[in-house]
C-alpha cells in the first residue's frame, strides 16, 4: 500500500513531468526534493540531443506579380515546414530523457501563446521555441525582454504595424493583460496607449532580424504605470515588471498551470513571491510551487490537457516513437484541439475543466485503445487476474483507483489492452 | 489579430476564469456543475418523446468572437466622417449593398441584403453598455453574463434555464464541444452537441461505468466522470429509426458556422425540444489588413445563414426561428496604420427572422461625438436580451437581466 511520501511524490511527478510510472515514483519517493532539484536542473539530456530541431530551407517571398500557382507553391512549403515543426516538437517531448524542462517550455508557450497560423514562418516559430527553452528556467526579466523583441511574437501581435502615425495597440495590450500583469493588473487605457507608443516603429526583416525605424517611431519618452522615461521595448518591460501585479500574475498563472485550477491563497502566494524574488527567478518559483506543502495536500483539481494526456500516456506506456505513432498523436491532438504552435488565440488554450466539457470523449477513447495496443503490456498480462488492476495503477503511478473506476476496469480484466485503455480515460488518471 | 478562431475552443475557460479571478469570484470549475454532453441519438430520442410544440418560437444566438468591425459591416457610406477616419479601408457607395440612402451592407453580405429587401432583417444600432471595456475577454464576459458592473458566474441564457425550471435537459443546446459562459446557469447548463460523432465505438460499456460518480471524487474528477455520463443514456435502437431527418451530408466536422447552423436546422426540423441554440464563429479581431479579411469572414457568415435559411425553407417551423448575431464590441472609428482597427465599443446586432420588425432599430451613434475615439452606445444590450426573453423565450426577463430594462420593440 502506498504511503504518504509515495503519494506526494507521485503527485509532484505526475504534475511536473510527462509519463511517470510507479517504478519511477518508487525510486524517487525517498526524497521528492532531490527529484525536483534534479528535474529542474540544467543537466545534459541525451534524448534531446538525439532529436535536434529541423533546419528549414529559406522560403523566399514570391514576386508581386506572381501567379496563383506560384503563391500556392509557396504556401505549400510554408505549411509543410509548419507540420515538420509540430512533428519535431512532439517527437522531442516524447523522447527527451528529462521531460520537465520540456514541459516548462510548453507552459511558457501556453503563457506567451503564439500561433503559426498567423506567423506563417516555421524558422521564426522555432526561434521563439528555443528562446522559451533557453530562458524558461532563468530570470523572467531576461525572458520578457527577449520575448518583446521576438520576431514571431512581433508578427503575431502586429508590432510591425504599430507606428507613430497610427498606433496599433495589440502587443502593448497583451503584454499587460496576458503576459506580464493580468486582467485587473493596475494598468489603465492610457498605459496601454503610452506603451504602444514606446513599442512603435519596429520592423521584422525576412531573416527575423528586428530593427527600429526612427521615422516611424514615437520619440517619447512616455510615462507608463507611473514610470517616466519609457522610450523603447526594454525600458517598457522594466516599467511593467516593476508593477506589483507582475509577480502575482506569473506566480498565479504557473500555480494554476501546475497545481490547481483555484488561485493560490494569500499565504501561499506570499511564499511563491519570496521564491520568485527581485531577480524574477523562474526555476525558484517552480521549485517553490512543486514543494509547497499545499501542492500535494490540495484536493486533486487539475484535469490533464490533451497534450499532457497524449504525451504522458505515450511515455508512461513506452509506446515506440515511430513516425506513424507521432503522426497519429498529432491527429489526436488536432481532434482534441491542442496542437503545439497552434494555440486558439493569444490567451493560449483553455485550461482544466474546459477539456472535459467537450464531447472529446470519443477521440480520447479511440486514442487510448490505439496506444494500449501499441504498448508492451506484458507486465499487466503476466500479472494474475486478481492483481491486474493494481498492476495498472502502479504502471500509471496512481496509488489507488476509486471504487467506480475499479468497477469499470473489472469489465475489461481479461484483455490487458482494453484494461489499460479504460484506465487511461478514467477520471482517476485524467485528474492530476 | 488573435488567431483564427477555432470554434471548438471558444474564448471560454481561461479567459472567463481570468476575469472571475481578477474579480475575486470563485474559479470556473464550479460553473460547470451539471454539465451535460449529449449525442445526436439523445436529440432524436428527445424529439420523439417530447417534441417542441408547433409554433413555439426558437432563438438561435450567433456569437461572433473577436470584436466585429460593425462600421464596415453596416456602413454609414454617406457620412464624410466615416471616410475621413479610415481613408484606406472605407467602402465607397459603389462597393456596398445599399440598405437605404445613407447606409449599405458590406459586399460580403449578399444574402443578408436580399433578406433585408424581403423584410426579414432587423438591425439594432449602437448597442453597448456603460463604461465599455476593450478587453475581448472581459467584454465578451459582460455580453454573455449580461452584467457590466458586477462579475457573475452565470450566463444570461443559463439563468433563463435556471428560472425556467423545466425538467427537459435539451431546452438549451450549444453546438460544439465547449460551452460558452452564456449557456451556464447556477443549477443548469445548456447541453453540448458536437457534430463530430462516431457510433459503434469501443469501450461504450466502460465509459458508462466511468460516468458514475464516486464519493471520493474531487471536483475535477467529477467533471471528467460527468463527461462520460451521457454515454450511458445512448439508446442505439433509436438510431435505426431516424427517419428522413438525419444530420445532413454537408455537415462535416470542420466546426464552421455553416456546419453548426445546419446541425441546428436538423435539430429544429426533427422537433427537438430545444428553445434556444448557441452557435459561434471567430476571427473577427482584425487589427491589420482588415478589409479583405473581414469581407471573407462576413461572406462565410452570410453563406452560413443562407444555408440555414435554405435548410429551413418550406418547413413548418421556418417562421418560428429568430436568429440573433452579436459580437463583444465594435472597433475604433479611426483606422490604425495597418489598415485595421483596434478594439472599440458599441456595435450593431443583426436579427434575421420572419418575426422581426424589419429595418433599423435605434440610432447609429455619432462618428464625431466620440468617447476616447470610440462610439457612444445608444442602447443597452440588456434591453435587447429583455426583448428576446419575453418575446421569443416566453420568459420573465427580470430574473435574468434584472428589472430595470425596457424591452426594445424589434420583434413583432
Amino acid at each position: 500500500m502506498a504511503d504518504q511520501s509515495w503519494q506526494r511524490t507521485a503527485r509532484v511527478m505526475r504534475r511536473a513531468a510527462w509519463g511517470v510510472t510507479g517504478t519511477a515514483v518508487d525510486a524517487a519517493a525517498a526524497s521528492v526534493g532531490a527529484w525536483v532539484d534534479d528535474a529542474l536542473s540544467a543537466s545534459p539530456d541525451p534524448g534531446a540531443t538525439k532529436t535536434p530541431p529541423p533546419t528549414f530551407a529559406a522560403v523566399p517571398d514570391v514576386p508581386k506579380n506572381a501567379t496563383k500557382e506560384q503563391r500556392q507553391a509557396r504556401n505549400d512549403v510554408v505549411r509543410q515546414q509548419g507540420d515538420q515543426l509540430v512533428t519535431w516538437w512532439l517527437t522531442r517531448m516524447l523522447t527527451a530523457t528529462r521531460p520537465v524542462p520540456e514541459r516548462i517550455t510548453f507552459g511558457w508557450h501556453q503563457h506567451w501563446a503564439t500561433s503559426i497560423t498567423k506567423v506563417r514562418n516555421a524558422p521564426l516559430m522555432l526561434r521563439q521555441n528555443e528562446l522559451l527553452r533557453t530562458y524558461g528556467l532563468g530570470s523572467v526579466t531576461d525572458l520578457a525582454k527577449r520575448m518583446v523583441m521576438d520576431p514571431a511574437l512581433m508578427i503575431w501581435l502586429d508590432a510591425e504595424k504599430n507606428t507613430k502615425a497610427a498606433p496599433n495597440e495589440n502587443l502593448a495590450r497583451e503584454l499587460m493583460e496576458l503576459f506580464l500583469l493580468g486582467v485587473g493588473g493596475g494598468y489603465t487605457e492610457t498605459d496601454v496607449k503610452q506603451s504602444a507608443r514606446a513599442l512603435s516603429g519596429w520592423k521584422v526583416a525576412d531573416d527575423g532580424a528586428v530593427s527600429r525605424d526612427a521615422k516611424r517611431s514615437d520619440p517619447g519618452p512616455e510615462t507608463v504605470l507611473g514610470v517616466s522615461g519609457v522610450n523603447d521595448p526594454l525600458t517598457l518591460v522594466d516599467a511593467i515588471l516593476a508593477a506589483p501585479a507582475h509577480p502575482r500574475h506569473v506566480a498565479t498563472r504557473w500555480w494554476q498551470h501546475l497545481a490547481s485550477s483555484e488561485a493560490p491563497a494569500a499565504d501561499l502566494l506570499d511564499r511563491l513571491l519570496v521564491a520568485y524574488g527581485p531577480s524574477r527567478d523562474a526555476r525558484a518559483l517552480f521549485r517553490a510551487i512543486l514543494l509547497d506543502p499545499s501542492f500535494a495536500s490540495a484536493a486533486s483539481s487539475l484535469v490533464m490537457s490533451p497534450l499532457e494526456w497524449v504525451v504522458g500516456s505515450m511515455r508512461t506506456l513506452d509506446v515506440p516513437v515511430t513516425t506513424d505513432a507521432v503522426k497519429q498523436a498529432v491527429a489526436t491532438l488536432r481532434n482534441l484541439g491542442q496542437v503545439p504552435f497552434l494555440p486558439p488565440n493569444v490567451s493560449g488554450w483553455p485550461s482544466g475543466a474546459s477539456w472535459v466539457s467537450t464531447a472529446a470523449a470519443h477521440t480520447r477513447v479511440t486514442a487510448a485503445v490505439r496506444l494500449s495496443k501499441a504498448a508492451d503490456l506484458s507486465t499487466i498480462a503476466n500479472a494474475s487476474a486478481d492483481s491486474r488492476i493494481d498492476a495498472v495503477a502502479h504502471l500509471l503511478a496512481l496509488d489507488h483507483f476509486t471504487d467506480r473506476t475499479r468497477a469499470a476496469l473489472a469489465l475489461a480484466k481479461g484483455d490487458p489492452a482494453q484494461l489499460v485503455a479504460t484506465a487511461l480515460i478514467s477520471p482517476d488518471y485524467l485528474v492530476v | 489579430m488573435r488567431a483564427p478562431y477555432d470554434p471548438r475552443l471558444p474564448l471560454d475557460g481561461l479567459t472567463r476564469r481570468t476575469f472571475l479571478r481578477a474579480s475575486g469570484v470563485v474559479g470556473a470549475g464550479a460553473l460547470l456543475t451539471g454539465l451535460a454532453g449529449c449525442s445526436w441519438t439523445d436529440i432524436t430520442k428527445a424529439a420523439t418523446d417530447n417534441p417542441l410544440p408547433a409554433g413555439t418560437p426558437i432563438l438561435v444566438m450567433v456569437t461572433m468572437y473577436g470584436g466585429n468591425d460593425w462600421l464596415n459591416t453596416v456602413i454609414p457610406v454617406s457620412n464624410p466622417a466615416y471616410h475621413d477616419a479610415r481613408p484606406e479601408m472605407s467602402y465607397s457607395h459603389d462597393e456596398v449593398l445599399a440598405l437605404d440612402d445613407v447606409t449599405g451592407l458590406n459586399p460580403g453580405l449578399k444574402n443578408l441584403s436580399q433578406l433585408w429587401s424581403a423584410k426579414k432583417v432587423g438591425i439594432v444600432r449602437g448597442v453597448g453598455y456603460p463604461q465599455p471595456d476593450r478587453s475581448h475577454f472581459r467584454s465578451m464576459d459582460i455580453w454573455q453574463t449580461a452584467s457590466p458592473s458586477t462579475p457573475l458566474t452565470t450566463g444570461w441564457l443559463g439563468r433563463w434555464l435556471d428560472a425556467a425550471g423545466s425538467p427537459e435537459p435539451l431546452l438549451g443546446l450549444s453546438i460544439g464541444p465547449v460551452l460558452p459562459v452564456l449557456a451556464v446557469g447556477a443549477t443548469k447548463t445548456f447541453a453540448a452537441l458536437s457534430v463530430k460523432e462516431k457510433s459503434n465505438e469501443p469501450l461504450v460499456t466502460a465509459m458508462a461505468a466511468l460516468g458514475k460518480s464516486d464519493p471520493t471524487d474531487s471536483e475535477a474528477a467529477r467533471l471528467v466522470a460527468s463527461s462520460y455520463a451521457a454515454v450511458g443514456t445512448v439508446r442505439e435502437e433509436v438510431v435505426q429509426h431516424l427517419g428522413d431527418v438525419s444530420l445532413p451530408d454537408e455537415v462535416t466536422d470542420d466546426g464552421s458556422l455553416k456546419s453548426q447552423l445546419l446541425t441546428v436546422a436538423a435539430c429544429i426540423k426533427l422537433g427537438a425540444p430545444t428553445r434556444c441554440y448557441s452557435v459561434s464563429m471567430g476571427g473577427f479581431d482584425t487589427h491589420a489588413g482588415e478589409k479583405a479579411t473581414q469581407s471573407q469572414l462576413l461572406s462565410a457568415f452570410d453563406g452560413a445563414i443562407q444555408s440555414f435559411r435554405t435548410a429551413m425553407s418550406g418547413h413548418s417551423r421556418e417562421t418560428d426561428v429568430v436568429l440573433v448575431a452579436y459580437s463583444e464590441f465594435g472597433r475604433r472609428v479611426q483606422a490604425n496604420a495597418s489598415q485595421g482597427t483596434d478594439h472599440g465599443t458599441a456595435g450593431d446586432v443583426i436579427v434575421v427572422s420572419d418575426r422581426v420588425a424589419p429595418g433599423f432599430h435605434g440610432d447609429q451613434p455619432s462618428l464625431t461625438d466620440l468617447d476616447q475615439g470610440d462610439l457612444k452606445a445608444s442602447q443597452d444590450f440588456r434591453s435587447l436580451y429583455s426583448e428576446l426573453l419575453s418575446k421569443v423565450l416566453g420568459a420573465d426577463p427580470s430574473p435574468v437581466v434584472g428589472s430595470g430594462t425596457t424591452p426594445t420593440s424589434i420583434l413583432r
